[in-house]
C-alpha cells in the first residue's frame, strides 16, 4: 500500500536557502541543490522549493538550482513561486522540475490552472493554497483563501476552492493554514480534515510543525496524504530517519 | 564492453530529462530524440511517458515514432516503457473514451475503480485517485531489470490508469492500492514499469544501470 510522503520545504531567495541549514555537515549551508541532496541521500520522499526571489533575476537563478538538482536528485521535486504562466512552468519543468506549485495566478485566474493541467499534465500541478480560520476559535466559521503570503484576503472560501482546484486540472493541493505557519503548535487539522474530505486528489499539509506527534496528527486527524515541513528538519530538530521510525511505530505507513 | 547507444524518445511529453540525467548518474549517456534514424542505430531504446494515453498515441503518430518503435521492438533490442510509456505497449486504453495503443503486448489499461477503501470501520480509509507516492514492488519475476532489486522495494508512482495485461505471464511485479495492479512486465526484449524509476531513488536508478548493460 502507498507510503504518507513526508517532504522538507526550502525557502529559496536568489539562488539561496534561506537561513541555510544546520541538520548535517554541508560546505554549503545555503546551498539549496546540495540541501536537496542531502534530504534525498537521509531518504526524505520529495523535496520541495518555494522562490522567494523579488525579481526577475532571481526567477532565472532558480532555473539553474533546479537544473543542478535534478543531476543530484532522484526523488520528486516541486518548484512553487512566482508562477505566472505556461512559460514559466514550461521552463521549471524543462529545467527538471517534476511539479509546479500555483498559487496566486490560480486565484487571480482560474482558467489558468485548467490551461495548465492540459498543457503537461494534471501530476505536475500542485495548487498551493494559503487559509485563514475566519473565526480563530471556531473551525465551523471556515476558512478563507489568502494570497502575497498571506496579506491579502480574497473573499473565497478555502474549502470550496480546494474542490474548484480539483475540477480545473490540479493534481495535488498543498494547503498552508495561515493562522498555524511559523508557531510550532501543530497544523489547523479541522482545515486539513474538511479539504481531505472534498478531495479525491492527494492533500500535502503544511504551516505549524514543532514536533514530530504534529505530522502524526496531520496524517491521522487532518486526513493528509502527505506533510510539508521546513524548520523542524532545516535546523536538525529531528532528522528524516527519526520523523519516519516515530510515525512507522505509531502504524503510519512511511517508506523506510 | 562497447557502451550502449541509449535513445529516449521524445514525443513532445514528459519529463525526459530527468530519465536522461537518472542514465547519466548510473555511467550512462542517453540521447533524447526523435530521429528515427537515432532510433535505429541505438543498441537500447526508452518510451517515457506522463500525461493521457489518447494525447500520447496521437503525438507518437504526429511524429511519426509508430512505425520505429514497432522496428525497435521486432529487433529484439532492449525497450524500456516507462509510466504511460508502459501503457502504451498495450491493444487499448479507456481513458477519455477507448483508444488504441501500440499493441505490442496483448491487453488493456482500466482505470482505478471509484471509491475504493481500506480498512473497517472507524479506521476506513478513503484511496484518492491518482495513485500518487511511493509504493512497494512484490516481484513475480526476475525481469533484467530487478537485477539488483530485492523484494518489496520502494518506488514512485503516480497514475490514474493501469494496465491489466491478457497474458498474465508477463507481469513481473505487482504493487496494491485497493487492488492487485501490474507493475512492471517483461515479455522477451521488452521491459515496462508503471513507475518511475528515474524517480525512484536508489532502486530506480539501479534498474536504469540494469537496463542500460541487458545484453538480450
Amino acid at each position: 500500500m502507498l507510503a504518507r510522503r513526508i517532504i522538507p520545504c526550502l525557502d529559496v531567495k536568489d539562488g539561496r536557502v534561506v537561513k541555510g541549514v544546520s541538520f548535517v555537515d554541508l560546505v554549503d549551508a545555503g546551498d539549496p541543490v546540495q540541501i536537496a541532496a542531502a534530504y534525498d541521500e537521509a531518504g526524505a520522499d520529495e523535496v520541495t522549493f518555494l522562490d522567494i526571489a523579488a525579481s526577475h533575476e532571481g526567477r532565472d537563478t532558480i532555473l539553474d538550482v533546479v537544473r543542478h538538482t535534478a543531476e543530484q536528485v532522484f526523488i520528486p521535486l516541486t518548484v512553487g513561486g512566482g508562477v505566472r504562466e505556461v512559460a514559466d512552468i514550461r521552463r521549471l519543468l524543462q529545467a527538471g522540475a517534476d511539479k509546479v506549485g500555483i498559487n496566486t495566478a490560480a486565484v487571480e485566474n482560474p482558467e489558468f490552472v485548467r490551461e495548465a493541467s492540459r498543457a503537461f499534465g494534471s501530476q505536475c500541478i500542485v495548487v498551493a493554497v494559503d487559509a485563514k480560520r475566519r473565526n480563530p476559535e471556531n473551525p465551523a466559521d471556515g476558512w478563507e483563501v489568502y494570497t502575497h503570503g498571506g496579506r491579502k484576503a480574497r473573499g473565497i472560501d478555502a474549502i470550496e476552492w480546494v474542490q474548484r482546484m480539483e475540477a480545473m486540472g490540479a493534481g495535488e493541493i498543498l494547503l498552508t493554514s495561515m493562522d498555524q505557519d511559523g508557531q510550532k503548535t501543530g497544523y489547523d487539522n479541522a482545515l486539513n480534515r474538511a479539504a481531505s474530505n472534498v478531495l479525491s486528489i492527494p492533500l500535502i499539509a503544511s504551516g505549524g510543525v514543532g514536533e514530530l506527534s504534529h505530522l502524526y496528527d496531520g496524517l491521522v486527524d487532518g486526513a493528509a496524504d502527505a506533510v510539508l515541513a521546513a524548520s523542524i528538519f532545516h535546523f536538525g530538530t529531528f532528522t528524516i530517519a527519526e520523523t519516519k521510525e516515530y510515525l512507522a511505530g505509531r502504524g503510519v505507513r512511511v517508506r523506510t | 564492453m562497447t557502451p550502449p547507444r541509449i535513445a529516449i524518445i521524445d514525443y513532445g511529453r514528459g519529463n525526459l530529462r530527468s530519465v536522461q540525467k537518472g542514465f547519466g548518474k548510473v555511467g550512462y549517456e542517453a540521447r533524447v530524440t526523435r530521429d528515427p534514424d537515432v532510433i535505429a542505430d541505438a543498441t537500447h531504446v526508452v518510451l517515457p511517458g506522463v500525461g493521457a494515453f489518447a494525447d500520447c498515441m496521437a503525438n507518437l503518430e504526429d511524429f511519426g515514432l509508430i512505425g520505429p518503435i514497432h522496428s525497435t521492438v521486432e529487433s529484439g533490442k532492449p525497450f524500456l516503457g516507462i509510466c504511460v510509456g508502459m501503457q502504451l505497449l498495450f491493444t487499448e486504453g479507456e481513458e477519455f473514451g477507448t483508444h488504441k495503443g501500440l499493441d505490442i503486448l496483448p491487453g488493456r489499461v482500466v482505470a482505478f475503480p471509484q471509491g475504493m477503501t481500506v480498512g473497517e470501520g472507524e479506521h476506513v480509509e478513503r484511496l484518492k485517485v491518482p495513485h500518487m507516492g511511493w509504493n512497494r514492488l512484490h516481484v513475480t519475476r526476475q525481469s533484467p531489470l530487478f537485477r539488483d532489486i530485492h523484494e518489496g522495494e520502494w518506488c514512485y508512482f503516480v497514475h490514474s490508469y493501469h494496465a491489466v495485461p491478457e497474458d498474465l505471464s508477463v507481469v513481473a511485479a505487482t504493487s496494491q492500492y485497493g487492488v492487485l495492479f501490474t507493475a512492471s512486465v517483461w515479455n522477451d526484449n521488452v521491459v515496462a514499469t508503471q513507475f518511475h524509476p528515474e524517480k525512484s531513488d536508489k532502486a530506480g536508478l539501479s534498474m536504469l544501470k540494469a537496463f542500460a548493460e541487458w545484453q538480450c
